[in-house]
């Protein structure tokens, strides 16, 4: 499902990460681990497509990816129902009902998103996977502002979308309760770019 | 790109959404020129149509820098990044719908305006038609500006120096329109100009958008 060779990401046009490499398969969950800076959020949006790779290659079927980052794209003068039935067209898809079920949004979703706390907000930018249809998750910090009992629903939602084929490369500092690897990205830092002798750059 | 176009729609005339910000200010700076330049209805005849196309042009570049900064701050332009929508149309359908909260809006509004500036009767057709075929391209090329600007902190102000040399064109050839009409001359040369300039952006500029806008998303 996805296929990653001798990945290089670079953020700003530095080296973050390098010589990166792993294979998911249907059903497969992958955790990124490593300090804050460490990359995982630049390593996340190089699989997204949002920037291309230094070097090496993702490979991936053709949109099957959804990306989940740290703002969730709400309009807060939109109601949660509106929110979730536009990014549903966004993907082709109608139906939302099982979307605001999954993240027990059904009560608020005649509610402004603006009005909403932050730990419900998550739970709306999260209810948006559901509504992709997308196989393939990428999900950095998914649980930030969530309580102890929507970390064990998302836990719950991110395992049924597991057992359905799905896959999912998740940053995280938590424990999910998922029988998923671990990739530590800290063994992977680039090493910093040695300017070559001579080259001033005060010059120019 | 019905839902989007939709929900920016929807997004305009919400609260904070800004629909009708462009139509007030173009009503208030119409309305301070007689003050300005006295009550003279010659005077005044002479020089509306110029006022009236700064007006509409000064009203839409107003608006420009909403049209992507807050997608961009919400994060909600990373996400139709990796949405099954390509982003010319992304950019084409903003275009349109600040086309339709704000140069529709003018495009109706201007023969009153008119008015209020004595503009003699032959222009008021001429004036219509020319900001009904002059103001997409103000939209499209503020499109342009904005994905250019989008992810600058106070970006307004760089968005406006950029935009404005760009609109030239548009306001040279629109004007003209306006007084050739407004005097009873021809107005072929210029109208098929403008309509030129419009097609031409529409055409070619949302490709731009999309590429700037994707080296502004890494």
């Amino acid at each position: 499902m996805l296929r990653v060779e001798d990945l290089c990401v670079a953020r700003g046009g530095v080296p973050v990460l390098e010589g990166l490499g792993f294979s998911l398969a249907p059903g497969e969950a992958l955790v990124l681990r490593g300090p804050n800076g460490s990359g995982k959020t630049t390593l996340l949006r190089t699989l997204a497509g949002l920037q291309p790779p230094g070097s090496g290659r993702v490979e991936m079927a053709p949109d099957s990816a959804a990306y989940a980052g740290h703002a969730d794209g709400l309009k807060a003068t939109l109601t949660v129902a509106e929110n979730l039935t536009f990014w549903a067209r966004i993907f082709g898809r109608r139906d939302i009902a099982a979307a605001l079920e999954g993240f027990e949004l059904e009560p608020l979703a005649d509610r402004p998103a603006g009005a909403l706390s932050a730990g419900q907000k998550r739970r709306l930018g999260l209810a948006r996977l559901l509504v992709t249809g997308r196989r393939l998750w990428l999900l950095d910090e998914p649980t930030v502002s969530l309580d102890t009992g929507h970390v064990a629903t998302f836990a719950r939602t991110l395992r049924a979308h597991l057992a359905a084929g799905g896959a999912a490369v998740i940053a995280t500092h938590i424990e999910l309760g998922l029988e998923a690897r671990v990739l530590d990205v800290a063994p992977y830092k680039a090493r910093p770019v040695e300017e070559p002798e001579g080259y001033a750059e005060s010059f120019l | 790109m019905i839902a989007l176009l939709g929900r920016d729609l929807a997004l305009a005339v919400r609260a904070g959404g800004g629909f009708g910000l462009g139509l007030a200010f173009f009503l208030i700076v119409t309305v301070l020129v007689p003050f300005g330049v006295g009550p003279e209805p010659r005077l005044l005849a002479s020089i509306a149509p110029g006022i009236l196309w700064l007006g509409a042009l000064l009203a839409c570049l107003l608006s420009l820098d909403r049209i992507l900064a807050l997608d961009w701050e919400d994060g909600t332009l990373d996400l139709m990044a990796t949405a099954p929508l390509p982003m010319e149309a992304l950019v084409s359908v903003k275009a349109l719908a600040h086309w339709l909260t704000t140069g529709l809006p003018l495009v109706l509004a201007a023969p009153a305006m008119g008015v209020l500036l004595s503009l003699p009767a032959p222009g008021y057709l001429w004036l219509t038609l020319g900001l009904a075929l002059g103001t997409p391209a103000l939209s499209v090329i503020g499109t342009f500006g904005a994905a250019l600007t989008v992810g600058l902190k106070r970006g307004g102000l760089l968005l406006s120096l950029l935009v404005l040399p760009l609109y030239v064109p548009t306001l040279i050839f629109g004007a003209e329109v306006a007084r050739r009409g407004a005097v009873g001359l021809d107005v072929a040369t210029p109208l098929a100009m403008l309509a030129g300039i419009t097609c031409g952006t529409i055409a070619l500029l949302p490709f731009a958008s999309a590429a700037v806008l994707k080296v502004n998303l890494r």
